[in-house]
């Protein structure tokens, strides 16, 4: 393979991770604290939609991004309303939450706009352009650096750098702060929590308030960074993907981050393989690249490799009183 | 807090689960007003859409068919305490043994298609629902996450069936070749003119058949028994002997058959072919269904039909109000799951203070009522 | 823990504070709580003296546990004032009572077990919102407390990984780091070996020593005349007395308890051992952590008799009887009934051994023996629906089950007398004697029971035991697993000792003493409990 491919196939995999990323370390700070999310997706669809609809409206992809958190951390805490407050099936209410963002997006999408369900396009100030680092064009033909530096790691949306730089903040909160402390231990043994003087119930809204800002990020990644606008259902199961990617890297922060790159390096090869004749494989089914993340975490998780064992309250609501 | 007590049956059965629907319906409304439009009229387009002519009713019972098997399918295996969200996959896999039963059974009658089709397309739903089982009960895998997974393992599968396997090299479209008349599973209108150009079929008679079957399956075998202690206390299931492992397996199996009948209604009944995504999201939709029915098979049966007409009235409701698309009925079916299924604590404990005091009130009056008697 | 602590031991109380009634660390009164439509606490007042180990008695279910979660800020009490040194505080969460020095010792730990002990001891107390800092401070103040009190453990640790006495130190550390003044323990020695219990009274009398205040929730009276200056005595949620513990004894403690005399002996003929029924030999169970539970343990049972193991709470007694009765593999050994060998290995182990004639009377009805949420007739064929007693084929005949619990709820008076009615509503000793007369009335050779009368009152306890000593009489052999030791001795017709796994020593219960039996109990073989 020549040096472009590779660089090339490097870059979209920084690409395609970032969104996995930010999703994934939003569920990590839910599933932590006990409640297990399989909204995220419904959050990134949400998210994904407010911030195309607020940048098309006033042109400014910051208050775009701006509506698209706020609106993913208000459906939430409609999650977790129903979660901790109500003690419901999580479960249940992550597909509520996910059902119910799908159906109000394109709804709304098309009462508003009447394109199909489509945002209008987004252009110049109302989406985020890429960034280049100090030097890198300077840089650029320096051996090895000059292509890892600039070709790589410089160039991408803001939100890239934003999610990388949120994994060793979300090791050093979980570990090395009060806050991951009560988090780590409200998800294994609420009770214990509980008799320490710890509203068990205020340190799970603070965790899902973190899942709601992360996950309004990564859903505006697919409308106003990545994508210009907001189509039908554009987070294309990616919330969980970014669920497997979290139970492949059993709830911890570094892992994640690489579990999420190899999760976007397989997308990145399956968008490069579409109608790629190999020789002796013929055309390769890019059916069975796409379905690997699933597959993998499958395998994980019945603990052919290894073993995935999750936050031991995960799951089940906090009740004190018997 | 204040005294509380489990709800009255028909509390629990019949009104909780009616508060809960309106609420949903009335958030729903509230967002048609949102937008400037009549909700009062929206629901009139709905109900006469879905039950005001005969091709309307043809639909609803058609989407109907499919809420019925979607909705057992969850409920079966909710009863064995599992939370199967794979519906979806299961029919979509479900729907490559319908499909090749039909092919290979090229010019037979449809009464030999039709039940070897739903053997194997009740075989390949099993199967798909079976690993998710398998894993859950040996490996202690987590089976609602792996069906999720094998949702979209099923997605990524069946295209690559459909584009590289099934489709015949002159047409372009991802579809399968088209079964032969005589196989088809014949549509209502052939012998009621009534149901207009709708598709419902015969499938609908093997839902309700399905219905009566999963009613005397969980009450009244001894399986369904087995399953519901294992649904509610899997230590009291291990202590009587019972292999759970083995009745995880078997209600996974027949939960994932369930959903595979969907494939005979779709494939058999309606495209009489296999096309991508011919199962829409009506596993999801079996989720609602399930919920609102109290995964029983009459409130099933009821739910499927209330979803039906949702489906249905929601298709005619572009057509008159514009402003209102079908993905409103999205949006109800959302609130529904949220207020039954993940909300239920929002009106149970006003609900059980209420009661407790109308028996206290009712208590104090027959006192009253005592004294009275025996001082006159 | 037989050794008694006199009374002159005791420092007198520090010098009053402010207030005019320093002398107490702790008022409570009238305080009152219900859960649904039990009522937990009645107007419970109590006084405890500061500097003072003040034991709270009372059967399972009294209300003790109830109460001390209230004053330690974990329930809300429904009405009633609670004073701390005077003072009286609406304690509306733990952080709260924690602020008011009062710390607690929880039956069940609440402990996070994938964390360090270090991390645990800190948890909710915190200085600053980084960590560093805070585990060095508290690495330190550890170590020093630790020494004071001799408790050491490693705060590098994980807690799963130390052994349940250690995690009870951790749990009074954690106290101790947060200046608790008043400690409550709630049953404290159920988990702990004797000598542990030792160490743990010595613990505690230092603490009193300190002028720390010390209130004991226990059911065993040995224990309360052992080390407490004052006890307390419920029954039924009601607070029925509190006595200096130097004026009062342990018979006077158990009639307070139970609210009338103790039929402490359980009228009952000698028995009439016939043939070997129950055999096990070598047998050895590994729990899922990969500890050994049972140490290839042997022993038969006859025709006839009832043979009690007793044994102190976690020794091998729920894994033995769960290998028994085919519900967990054994990882080797043979159990025969009438010399047969049973194959109870597999999920559906426990179905072979009840067709081979053994009925299993779980030790907890809740978890293991009932499902709660059916009605009454269904769980009166758990473990039998497949029998031909109630259909032949699949379909399940419910008229026939029906039949058959109305019948049983008269033979063994369950009430009330509803068979529709969800086991849930029941009352826990109907509860279980609805699990009773599922599994003695059938054909049977042998019946194991486990902790009979756990949770259950005292009239329902009488008849249990008679419906045991029935079985025995009819020719069945019986296995009793109980860590009443009051239990075993008036049943059993011969005693079998369980310690760490191991069957310790056999004891006859019309001769045994009950000091030779406690130490066996602690692990001493029978030659040096003898001596």
């Amino acid at each position: 393979m020549d040096i472009d491919l590779i660089l090339s196939m490097a870059n979209a995999t920084m690409r395609l991770a970032t969104p996995l990323l930010l999703a994934a370390l939003a569920g990590l700070y839910s599933e932590r604290s006990g409640i297990f999310d399989i909204g995220l997706e419904g959050k990134m669809l949400a998210s994904a939609f407010a911030a195309a609809t607020v940048a098309a409206v006033t042109g400014n992809v910051w208050l775009g991004l701006f509506a698209g958190v706020i609106v993913s951390i208000l459906t939430t805490m409609l999650q977790g309303f129903a979660s901790i407050t109500l003690k419901g099936n999580q479960m249940i209410a992550g597909v509520a939450v996910t059902m119910l963002a799908i159906g109000m997006t394109t709804f709304l999408g098309q009462t508003w706009f009447r394109q199909g369900g489509r945002t209008p396009q987004l252009s110049g100030d109302a989406r985020f352009a890429p960034i280049e680092l100090p030097f890198a064009r300077e840089l650029a033909d320096v051996p090895v650096i000059g292509a890892l530096y600039s070709d790589i790691l410089s160039g991408h949306y803001i939100l890239v750098y934003v999610a990388f730089l949120a994994v060793p903040v979300t090791a050093y909160v979980l570990y090395r702060t009060r806050f991951g402390l009560r988090l780590r231990a409200v998800g294994e043994n609420p009770k214990a929590v509980d008799t320490a003087g710890i509203s068990v119930t205020l340190q799970r809204y603070q965790a899902i308030f973190i899942t709601g800002i992360l996950a309004g990020l990564s859903g505006a990644y697919f409308s106003i960074a990545q994508g210009a606008g907001f189509g039908n259902e554009m987070t294309a199961g990616k919330g969980y993907v970014a669920l497997a990617a979290l139970i492949f890297s059993k709830w911890r922060p570094v892992p994640v981050m690489f579990t999420c790159l190899l999760f976007g390096f397989l997308d990145a090869l399956q968008i490069r393989m579409q109608n790629v004749e190999l020789p002796l494989v013929g055309q390769v089914p890019v059916q069975l690249v796409q379905a690997l993340p699933y597959i993998l975490t499958v395998v994980l998780l019945a603990g052919f490799i290894g073993k995935a064992v999750g936050p031991k309250a995960g799951g089940v609501p906090y009740v004190k009183e018997r | 807090m204040s005294v509380r007590r489990p709800l009255p049956r028909w509390a629990d059965i019949v009104l909780l689960p009616a508060i809960n629907l309106a609420m949903a319906f009335l958030i729903s409304g509230m967002v048609v007003l949102m937008i400037g439009e009549n909700p009062l009229e929206a629901v009139q387009v709905i109900l006469y859409g879905a039950f005001g002519y005969g091709d309307g009713v043809g639909y609803t019972l058609y989407y109907a068919t499919n809420f019925v098997f979607a909705g057992l399918a969850f409920a079966i295996a909710a009863h064995a305490g599992l939370f199967n969200i794979g519906g979806n996959g299961q029919a979509y896999v479900a729907g490559l043994g319908a499909i090749l039963v039909g092919l290979a059974l090229d010019q037979t009658h449809w009464l030999i298609v039709m039940p070897l089709a739903m053997l194997a397309a009740g075989a390949v739903g099993g199967f798909w629902a079976l690993i998710p089982g398998y894993l859950q009960a040996k490996r202690g895998s987590h089976v609602v996450i792996t069906t999720i997974m094998f949702n979209f393992i099923a997605a990524a599968l069946m295209v690559y069936m459909v584009n590289r396997v099934l489709k015949p090299n002159n047409t372009m479209a991802p579809e399968s070749e088209t079964l032969d008349v005589m196989g088809r599973v014949p549509q209502l209108r052939e012998f009621i003119p009534y149901f207009g150009y709708s598709p419902v079929n015969l499938t609908i008679v093997v839902a309700v058949a399905f219905l009566v079957l999963a009613y005397i399956l969980i009450w009244h075998t001894k399986l369904g028994y087995q399953l519901r202690t294992l649904g509610q206390n899997p230590v009291a299931s291990k202590y009587a002997g019972m292999s759970n492992s083995r009745l995880i397996m078997i209600a996974m199996t027949l939960s994932g058959a369930c959903a595979g009948m969907i494939a005979i209604n779709e494939v058999m009944g309606v495209q009489h072919r296999l096309v991508l995504d011919f199962v829409a999201d009506a596993g999801f939709v079996g989720i609602a269904v399930a919920l609102i029915g109290r995964n029983h098979p009459i409130g099933i049966g009821l739910a499927a039909i209330l979803f039906g007409a949702l489906y249905q009235g929601g298709q005619e409701l572009q057509f008159v109000i514009p402003a209102v698309t079908r993905e409103m009925i999205e949006v109800i079916q959302a609130l529904i799951i949220l207020f039954t299924g993940a909300m239920e604590g929002l009106f149970r404990p006003a609900l059980e203070r209420g009661f407790v005091l109308l028996s206290l009130e009712q208590k104090a009056e027959a006192t009253a009522r005592a004294t009275v008697d025996s001082e006159s | 823990m037989s050794e008694q602590t006199t009374n002159t031991q005791r420092p007198d109380p520090a010098a009053a504070p402010s207030g005019d009634n320093g002398d107490w660390a702790i008022e409570l009164e009238k305080i009152n709580k219900s859960f649904g439509p039990v009522h937990a606490n009645k107007d419970i007042d109590l006084k405890v003296k500061r500097g003072t180990i003040h034991g709270i008695v009372g059967e399972n279910g009294a209300g003790k546990s109830t109460l001390m979660s209230i004053l330690y800020g974990f329930y809300t009490a429904d009405s009633g004032t609670i004073r701390v040194n005077g003072v009286p505080h609406a304690i509306t969460d733990s952080r709260h009572a924690l602020a008011l020095g009062i710390g607690m010792v929880h039956q069940h730990f609440m402990l996070v077990d994938n964390m360090t002990v270090l991390e645990n001891v800190v948890l909710g107390a915190e200085d600053s919102p980084l960590l560093n800092k805070t585990l060095a401070h508290a690495r330190s103040q550890l170590v020093e407390l630790g020494r004071e009190y001799s408790l050491e453990v490693d705060p590098d640790a994980l807690i799963e990984n130390i052994s349940v006495g250690q995690q009870q130190r951790v749990e009074i550390l954690k106290a101790l780091f947060r200046g608790a003044d008043t400690l409550i323990l709630d049953e404290p020695t159920g988990v702990l070996t004797p000598a542990e219990a030792d160490h743990l009274f010595r613990v505690l009398e230092t603490l009193r020593a300190e002028g720390k205040t010390v209130i004991l929730i226990t059911h065993k009276l040995r224990e309360i005349m052992a080390i407490t200056d004052e006890v307390s005595v419920m029954r039924g949620g009601e607070m029925v007395e509190t006595l200096k513990t130097s004026e009062t004894n342990p018979e006077e403690l158990a009639e307070l308890m139970v609210g009338r005399r103790v039929l402490l002996r359980v009228e009952k003929e000698p028995a009439n051992p016939g043939d070997i029924v129950l055999e096990v030999e070598n047998l050895s169970v590994t729990d899922r952590m990969g500890v050994q539970r049972v140490k290839s343990v042997s022993f038969s049972v006859r025709a006839g008799e009832i043979v009690g193991i007793a044994g102190v709470a976690g020794n091998g007694q729920t894994e033995l009887l769960e290998a028994i009765s085919g519900i967990a593999d054994p990882t080797s050994g043979v159990v025969k009934i009438k010399g047969k060998p049973l194959d109870i290995r597999g999920d559906d182990g426990a179905a072979r051994a009840r067709r081979a004639g053994m009925a299993h009377v779980p030790e907890d009805r809740h978890r293991m023996g009932l499902v709660t949420t059916f009605e009454e007739w269904e769980n009166s064929i758990l473990g039998y629906e497949t029998y031909p007693d109630y259909g032949k084929g699949m379909i399940l005949d419910i008229a026939a089950a029906q039949k058959e619990a109305q019948r049983r709820i008269e033979m063994f008076d369950i009430r009330p007398d509803n068979i529709r009615l969800r086991t849930a509503n029941f009352s826990g000793g109907n509860q279980q004697k609805i699990v009773l007369a599922r599994e003695m009335d059938r054909e049977l050779e042998v019946l194991v029971v486990g902790q009979p009368t756990r949770g259950v009152d005292i009239g329902a306890i009488e008849f249990i035991h008679k419906q045991i000593i029935k079985m025995r009489d009819a020719g069945k052999a019986v296995l009793l697993v109980s860590v009443e030791l009051d239990e075993i001795r008036s049943l059993s017709d011969r005693i079998l000792v369980m310690f760490d796994g191991h069957i310790v020593g056999e004891a006859d219960p019309e001769t045994a003493n009950e000091s030779e039996l406690g130490m066996m109990m602690a692990g001493m073989n029978q030659k040096e409990a003898a001596q």
